[in-house]
């Protein structure tokens, strides 16, 4: 079990559970807390203090235990080697009792039962199978996709519909079963096939030399089943046109190996292949974690006390092996690495999430602009840009942590892994889902996290915070000397100009290296184009939903004027901010910090907040994008309970690389400078152009 | 060739079903033919009848099923016999070379074909044998070869029958079916692949699907296994085998039944299954093999028939084709599993002409063109 120590991270098992499939791979989940270091932020108690030389507020790593879901998929060739590791970390548990299913239950029972000194429970592996689906279905966006034949996409990703029942689970193992899903609990079996992976093996280990699964699969994918099978050309000539049936079908499966004259050779090679022939709106589709879906409901099923199914869960990117491409040609060591040793690692988060109730569709919504999967050329670019980026990113992480001694080693190893994952989704692009920018970033964050650097820019932030909070006041003054109107272009555009100053685009972070001093003013001045008052005419909007960019110059400067002016004009503000550490993005505890520390300096922002005018939510996320589809509930149940009627979403990862296109029921407004000049190109523009998109939706 | 009757009349009457793996001929003899009609008859005419009816066995692999020849029937107006005759596609050559030595094209303008050799082989007729083909739609001519049949009965008895009992060795028994309102009805013709219809009249009906494994799948896999060479061959081995040593069974999985799902102990999980063991695969004979493939393809179309059936409403489901001839193991298998899966629901029911419905179907279509 060479990747489960992993730096840095203890395990504790609570809770362990076994699929043993009868044939040859075991699925091992296991549930355990993991310890990892957080970035906290602390106010000072600033009561009657100087605070002109004083830090803002206070940074402190601390400790904190989350919980991890683990899927581990291996030949069972291992188990020995997996129970050992399991008997070492079986620490703090109360479990007398380990849960099993599948064939191998009954075969390794005594070995397991022997070993740790539990007792094997036996569950139903269709249950858990469809425990586990839905769990995947719920949980990992981009689960499922369908499989393109002739297309240079092999997978195309499908987003979770929000209600994902009814389906049909076609489970094909040694044999098939045919499960329909109604609801949770509600299933019912309709059919199957005795014929099915155990029937391919088992054949192909009579027909050929070769005796393994695997291996099988690679010399099938070199065979060429039309000399063994009868095709309707066979039969016909060519298509059997009445029945629209094409040439190329099969028409008898084997049939051609009566002929005596067309003998087999020794090493002969057969496939087998499956029909489906969908009618109607019916599509087969796949799902990326198949492998897991007994062990994941098996799991859920032994945990029902710790209720997984009342929290949300997140993928993580940094300790999940991909999917790989079905074609071993193009990757055959890949695609038997994958086969023998393949995990998954699911993040408990702190908070359920939901959809923001202001979706116009919750079932078409797709979070990101580009699909990378599909889109060659913008695929090239972003690897390319993420690849030379990786050297900097490492650098300020290690930088982050100047008192620590091994930091530069864990900044090493971070950039090693992200490299790597880098380098696999150029071969393999569909292998954690639809590729974007936005997972090519959120896989940044989870292998920065991993090598416990929780958040490299806590100290840039803590600065540019400190720094922008001494220029409120005036930023504030200079704005209520202006008419309405001219006061309107002002906010729009200070909103805009805060949003430039990012560390997470290059350009700006190398201005922002090279000219410390790049002003507020400057930053205004190198904006392309104007925006528009146009969203802040007519009546005042009951309540403004704001998700917030940067920390710094952008969220005080930029958002909290603007956020003024709506409370002034009887706007109610929801001001939502990550609820962990991306990039230079504010976070929720900082904005507290922040919004306390205006509120000290202005009346409007203090009595807003007493009169819970101006309440600050978080987002339940830690990614410079944005997913609207997973929100953390609370800030739903606000939405709703205050009546939003304006949505203002802020910076080029949750506007432009996400939202984009995003349709909402009430009016909204994305805006952001384009740092990119590649993106700004391909969109038309020039660097530091302006996005300004004002929506209204149509009645 | 001055015949008064129209052409439609000229004999010989042939129909046709060039399948993937067999040609199913059917003939008809005529046996009121006048003194005044066998003096004008042409002597290639008289040959083809000669040779035809006096012999069983053609060549080295043409047959006549002579237990399936229909007497004294009446078609057209005229009275005599139909007889059925079949041999392998790959020898389809050969025939069509008969057919020119035997001077077939001066007896006849068109020969009723049907199936997929209808096209493959229609060059081969127009070039070699100087002959034009009429070519039919198999399932067409299927649906109406069936209802034919059925409706003139086999020689007294009937046309179609149904097991009671069909795993019970002692007790099972071939009973007649009255198929008089066969509608509506799931036809399912098991040939080197298999096709389901949904009949509801005459000239409604629709195929549902159909599937590559059929009988040539079995007869294929058979060879590859067993070496086999003949289906006559690897039928007899089948009936010698032990299945439940290849394949896995639920019991061999769960210990027993799946009560979860209802599913039991006995039925098969996994199919070549037990294969995957290196032990097991040493510790199976070929007629275990034999076996385990045709309980394989059996279980696979009953299953997809049962589907079917369930989908379209349809209680009543005819198999034909040749893949049942000889094949009492598959009928009863498929008449015990749509009994069982279907809670008694369904009922399979065969028919003694198996695979030569195509072939009546497109003698009809001959008849019918005048």
């Amino acid at each position: 079990m060479p990747n489960l120590d992993k730096w840095g991270i203890s395990l504790n098992l609570s809770f362990i559970f076994f699929l043993l499939t009868g044939g040859s791979l075991t699925k091992l989940a296991y549930y355990s807390t993991v310890q990892h270091k957080v970035a906290r932020v602390r106010s000072f108690d600033h009561s009657g203090k100087d605070i002109e030389n004083e830090p803002l507020y206070e940074i402190s790593v601390q400790e904190e235990i989350t919980a991890r879901l683990h899927f581990i998929k291996f030949e069972n060739t291992y188990i020995e080697t997996c129970l050992d590791f399991i008997k070492d970390h079986l620490v703090n548990t109360e479990t007398k009792v380990i849960k099993a299913t599948g064939g191998g239950a009954y075969k390794f029972k005594d070995l397991i039962e022997k070993k740790l000194g539990l007792k094997v429970d036996k569950e139903d592996v269709m249950t858990c199978l469809i425990k586990g689906c839905n769990f995947v279905l719920r949980n990992i966006p981009h689960e499922v996709f369908a499989y393109q034949k002739d297309s240079d996409t092999e997978f195309r990703f499908q987003t979770n519909h929000p209600n994902i029942f009814p389906y049909l689970l076609v489970n094909i193992g040694s044999g098939v079963s045919i499960v329909k899903v109604e609801t949770e609990d509600k299933f019912e079996w309709i059919g199957g096939s005795s014929i099915g992976g155990g029937t391919f093996w088992g054949l192909g280990a009579l027909l050929t030399k070769t005796k393994k699964f695997d291996e099988l699969l690679q010399l099938a994918s070199k065979g060429q089943h039309t000399n063994v099978d009868m095709l309707v050309k066979d039969v016909y000539g060519g298509a059997y046109q009445t029945l629209g049936l094409s040439g190329n079908l099969i028409a008898s499966s084997f049939g051609k190996s009566t002929t005596a004259d067309k003998g087999i050779g020794p090493s002969g090679t057969i496939q087998l292949q499956c029909f489906i022939l969908w009618q109607g709106e019916v599509q087969a589709l796949f799902l990326r974690h198949e492998g897991y879906l007994g062990a994941i409901g098996a799991f859920l099923k032994g945990a029902e006390q710790d209720n997984p199914n009342q929290y949300s869960w997140g993928e993580n990117y940094a300790g999940s092996s991909g999917l790989m491409s079905t074609s071993p040609d193009v990757y055959p060591m890949q695609r038997t690495r994958s086969g023998t040793f393949d995990m998954l690692e699911m993040d408990r988060l702190e908070r359920p999430l939901v959809n923001l109730p202001l979706l116009k569709d919750p079932s078409t919504y797709i979070p990101d602009t580009v699909d990378l999967t599909d889109d060659a050329m913008a695929r090239k670019y972003w690897l390319t840009c993420f690849e030379e980026a990786l050297d900097g990113v490492a650098k300020r992480a290690a930088a982050s942590q100047p008192d620590s001694i091994d930091a530069l080693q864990r900044a090493e190893k971070f950039r090693q892994k992200y490299w790597n994952k880098l380098q696999t989704l150029r071969q393999q692009p569909f292998a954690y889902g639809t590729l974007t920018v936005r997972s090519l970033l959120d896989t940044r964050e989870h292998c920065l996290n991993e090598f416990n650097f929780p958040d490299p820019y806590s100290k840039v932030k803590q600065k540019e915070n400190g720094i922008a909070l001494k220029c409120f006041q005036s930023v504030i003054e200079s704005l209520d000397s202006l008419g309405w109107e001219e006061r309107q272009f002002a906010l729009v555009k200070g909103l805009l100009a805060g949003n430039v100053f990012d560390w997470g685009a290059k350009a700006v972070s190398d201005v922002l290296e090279s000219e410390p001093q790049f002003g507020f003013e400057e930053a205004k001045s190198k904006l392309q184009g104007r925006g528009s008052s146009a969203a802040v005419e007519g009546p005042p909007h009951k309540c403004a939903l704001i998700f917030a960019d940067n920390s710094g110059i952008d969220i005080i400067l930029g958002v909290f004027p603007f956020v003024r002016e709506l409370l002034s004009r009887g706007t109610e503000v929801i001001l939502a901010c990550n609820s962990g550490p991306a990039l230079n993005d504010v976070t929720y505890s900082e904005s507290l910090i922040v919004t306390e520390r205006i509120a000290a300096m202005d009346p409007v922002i203090q009595s807003a907040l007493r009169e819970e005018k101006l309440l600050l939510v978080q987002t339940g996320s830690s990614s410079p994008c944005l997913d609207l589809s997973r929100l953390d509930k609370g800030l739903a149940v606000l939405v709703r309970e205050r009546k939003t009627d304006l949505v203002i979403i802020e910076g080029m990862g949750r506007a432009i690389h996400t939202n984009y296109y995003a349709a909402l029921k009430c009016e909204s407004l994305k805006l952001a400078v384009i740092k990119n000049s590649w993106l700004a190109d391909r969109l038309g523009g020039k660097i530091f152009s302006v996005i300004f998109k004002y929506e209204v939706p149509c009645k | 060739n001055e015949q008064i009757n129209g052409p439609a009349f000229f004999f010989p009457w042939f129909g046709l079903d060039i399948g993937g793996t067999l040609v199913k001929l059917v003939y008809f003899e005529p046996k009121d033919i006048t003194a005044e009609e066998e003096e004008e008859e042409v002597e290639n005419l008289k040959s083809i009848r000669k040779y035809l009816t006096s012999n069983v066995a053609y060549g080295s692999t043409g047959i006549r099923d002579v237990h399936l020849e229909l007497k004294d029937l009446t078609l057209c107006g005229r009275k005599g016999n139909l007889h059925f005759i079949r041999f392998p596609t790959h020898d389809m050559p050969a025939f069509i070379q008969m057919g020119s030595e035997k001077h077939f094209s001066s007896l006849h303008t068109t020969l009723c074909a049907t199936g997929g050799g209808a096209y493959k082989f229609e060059q081969d007729f127009r070039t070699m044998g100087d002959l034009q083909l009429c070519k039919l739609d198999e399932l067409d001519c299927l649906i109406k070869g069936v209802l034919y049949i059925d409706s003139v009965g086999f020689n007294g008895h009937s046309e179609c029958y149904y097991f009671e009992n069909p795993t019970d060795a002692e007790r099972c028994q071939k009973l007649p079916f009255n198929l008089e309102n066969p509608y509506p009805l799931l036809l399912v013709n098991i040939g080197s692949g298999v096709s389901i219809l949904a009949v509801y009249s005459k000239e409604n009906y629709k195929r549902v699907t159909g599937t590559s494994l059929g009988g040539g799948t079995f007869f294929g896999l058979c060879c590859l296994l067993t070496g086999c060479s003949t289906f006559e061959e690897a039928l007899e081995m089948a009936s010698h085998g032990d299945s439940t040593k290849v394949d896995k069974l639920v019991r061999d999985i769960y210990g027993g039944d799946y009560e979860r799902f209802g599913l039991p102990g006995w039925a098969v999980a996994s199919s070549f299954g037990n294969m995957m063991s290196k032990e097991k695969r040493e510790s199976v004979s070929k007629e275990d093999l034999a076996k385990a493939t045709l309980i394989t393809i059996t279980n696979n179309i009953g299953s997809i028939a049962r589907m079917c059936a369930l989908n379209e409403n349809i209680n009543r489901v005819v198999f034909v084709g040749n893949f049942l001839r000889i094949n009492t193991i598959s009928m009863r298998l498929l008449a015990y599993a749509l009994d069982y899966w279907s809670k008694g629901q369904l009922k399979a029911l065969f028919l003694e002409h198996e695979g030569y419905f195509g072939a009546v179907g497109a003698l009809l279509e001959l008849l019918d063109s005048a």
